[in-house]
């Protein structure tokens, strides 16, 4: 080990396993091309504004600082700690955009994320592990949280209202006046056609295939799902 | 004698220098009327009576006033529904139409900020197709969710700045066989309401003179694409953003300021769903308890989906640890609703909320126990197949 890394975790130590230096390049060049990545990086004054308005900070080792450094001097060591230690902590917040030099920590960390589940990096499986059934809400019904995910036994910590909702779910929601409101499964009813629409734009755009590496399993289900509506509709792709 | 080499400097800085290009947008608006020009997309147009007013750098914007298209939130219609009810309410008791579609997805921003598990392409397409179905008819959109609203600001300064872009996404919508279109201007509800209080108060039934109110204003308001939001000098002196505080102040709540409130409420997006230990930490210690000792509210108004959620479902678990919270928590519009004469548990829905909202119908003068015997009285129409549905006139009876 060198001085210069002598930092660095040992990926017995981190949890993940080390990769050579081209393969950190590689991902590096790979969030460094995204088209929003220039407008998101300017600069970094360390003055640590963004660390003062993040929570995150508050509340984990982390620091948009660090990332906006890191991104800045091109660290790809660092970066690539980044990507499997510190980037699934931020809140997502862009309390960070209170850069003076009008950097957007929080929005190269979008661009990290999206890099890391696309490589299915360690930090993204585990990150989305308890996050499937999420995913295929959104992308199969195109509303993210529904009135049937509200479980007693799925938020606990949110009191006793959580089991009254769940028990009276479906006359409270019937109860609701907007008739595309009455649905339980889904936040309101959405149209046949946009589904079909959006199920389009996810193949389309390889959205749908991003998650082939980081969930093979919830990627085959997905697939299935469209592809058999899409059939439905005559539309082949 | 120490020269300073400042060419050489200069040269270093060169990589970090902000083009023209890449600068903030002072005139969005102006931009896509010019792409429209040149063929490259569809600007909708704001087509009715409009209200002025101020962003944060002085830029106009105009608030249309009747025939909206109603973006829906995901979370609010799923977990919080009196807030979707309430906007719909306050609209049809001013008088305005609107049309609440069946064709609109959610703009899936959400997943985007949480799982990372989606590209610029495909959010600005979602986009791009919940703008086109509006376009389709007629109505101009008007979006309830702060982070869509924000997450739509961003894909328009994308679309803006990238050529190659908005070649891709005119190519997708041509496959469903829509145009490229963006309105005039990206409205959030809470500005309508901010737009339109005078209004609002004029129809105001419940004194709320005696309430509280502390704002929690939401991030993907105002600190996503900035000079966006609306602000007011006669408001906090034009420091923050004058929605949601402009609407409490017109209806004579007293509104008090607290240290935190540029802190987020800890939503988090993934956390929110996957890693609460952090959400309920920050929403209770960096947001409730600072306003309780600082301004002891009745109530917290806030103008999005996660800050509703968030500041009101995390006050529970810490109730085990002592901690002092039990404030209410809602949105302004369920608030202007119910200074309007709303129903608290047909339109406003509050029985969907976890923090005790009670006292604070109490000082509005609603008997609750009363409300909830009424409430209960339409269900059973529902529970006895009289009905199948509760509707709008169910509501105002």
């Amino acid at each position: 080990m060198t001085m210069t890394d002598a930092h660095y975790k040992a990926p017995q130590v981190a949890g993940y396993a080390d990769v050579p230096l081209e393969e950190k390049q590689r991902l590096f060049a790979e969030v460094k091309n995204d088209i929003r990545f220039a407008d998101y990086l300017y600069g970094c004054y360390e003055c640590g504004i963004c660390v003062a308005a993040c929570p995150s900070a508050r509340f984990y080792d982390f620091s948009p600082r660090r990332i906006a450094q890191a991104a800045a001097r091109e660290d790809v060591e660092l970066f690539y700690q980044q990507m499997q230690e510190d980037i699934w902590e931020c809140s997502q917040c862009f309390s960070c955009l209170r850069c003076p030099r009008g950097n957007n920590p929080g929005g190269i960390i979008t661009i990290m994320r999206e890099v890391a589940v696309g490589n299915g990096l360690a930090s993204a499986r585990e990150a989305l592990k308890a996050y499937s059934r999420i995913i295929y809400k959104i992308m199969s019904t195109g509303t993210q949280v529904s009135p049937d995910m509200l479980q007693p036994d799925a938020f606990p910590d949110w009191g006793p209202e959580t089991s009254d909702v769940s028990a009276h779910l479906d006359l409270w929601r019937r109860a609701l006046p907007p008739e595309t409101l009455h649905t339980t499964s889904t936040g309101w009813a959405v149209a046949d056609k946009t589904l079909i629409e959006l199920y389009l734009i996810w193949h389309h755009t390889g959205a749908l295939d991003m998650i082939a590496d980081v969930d093979p399993g919830l990627h085959a289900i997905l697939a299935e799902v469209m592809e058999e509506r899409l059939e439905e509709e005559g539309i082949e792709l | 004698m120490t020269t300073i080499p400042v060419e050489a400097l200069r040269r270093k800085k060169d990589h970090f220098e902000r083009g023209e290009d890449r600068r903030a947008l002072e005139d969005p608006r102006a931009e896509l009327l010019e792409l429209e020009a040149k063929g490259e997309l569809v600007v909708q147009r704001i087509d009715r009576e409009a209200v002025s007013v101020a962003t944060k750098y002085g830029r106009e914007k105009r608030i249309q006033k009747s025939h909206l298209w109603h973006h829906k939130s995901c979370g609010q219609c799923g977990h919080i529904p009196g807030y979707s009810t309430s906007i719909f309410w306050v609209m049809r008791k001013l008088g305005y139409d609107y049309v609440d579609p069946r064709d609109q997805t959610s703009c899936t921003a959400w997943n985007y900020y949480a799982s990372a598990t989606s590209n610029s392409a495909a959010q600005a397409a979602v986009a791009v197709r919940n703008f086109a179905a509006a376009h389709e008819t007629g109505y101009f959109p008007l979006i309830h969710c702060g982070t869509s609203y924000g997450h739509y600001k961003e894909v328009r300064e994308e679309l803006i700045r990238h050529p190659e872009l908005r070649a891709q996404v005119r190519e997708i919508m041509a496959k469903l066989g829509k145009p490229l279109v963006l309105p005039e201007e990206i409205v959030h509800y809470s500005e309508w309401f901010h737009a339109l209080r005078h209004e609002i108060k004029a129809r105001q039934v419940r004194d709320v003179s005696g309430i509280t109110v502390t704002v929690h204003p939401a991030c993907h308001y105002y600190k996503l694409v900035e000079g966006d939001a609306i602000y007011d000098p006669d408001i906090y002196g034009g420091q923050r953003t004058a929605v949601v505080t402009g609407l409490a102040a017109e209806l004579g709540a007293d509104v008090r300021t607290y240290s935190t409130w540029f802190d987020c409420c800890g939503f988090g997006f993934r956390h929110i769903l996957v890693q609460r230990d952090f959400t309920r930490s920050f929403a209770t210690l960096r947001k409730i308890e600072v306003m309780k000792a600082e301004a002891d509210p009745d109530v917290v108004l806030t103008h999005d989906t996660g800050c509703v959620t968030t500041l009101d479902k995390s006050q529970f678990a810490a109730q085990a640890h002592g901690r002092d919270v039990g404030v209410a928590v809602m949105s302004e519009a369920q608030f202007a609703a119910l200074a309007m004469g709303a129903h608290p548990y047909k339109v406003c829905q509050l029985h969907w909320h976890s923090a005790d909202y009670r006292p604070v119908l109490e000082k509005m003068g609603i008997d609750h126990e009363k409300a909830w015997a009424e409430f209960e009285a339409d269900l059973q129409k529902l529970r006895s197949g009289a009905k199948r549905f509760l509707d709008w006139d169910d509501v105002d009876g």
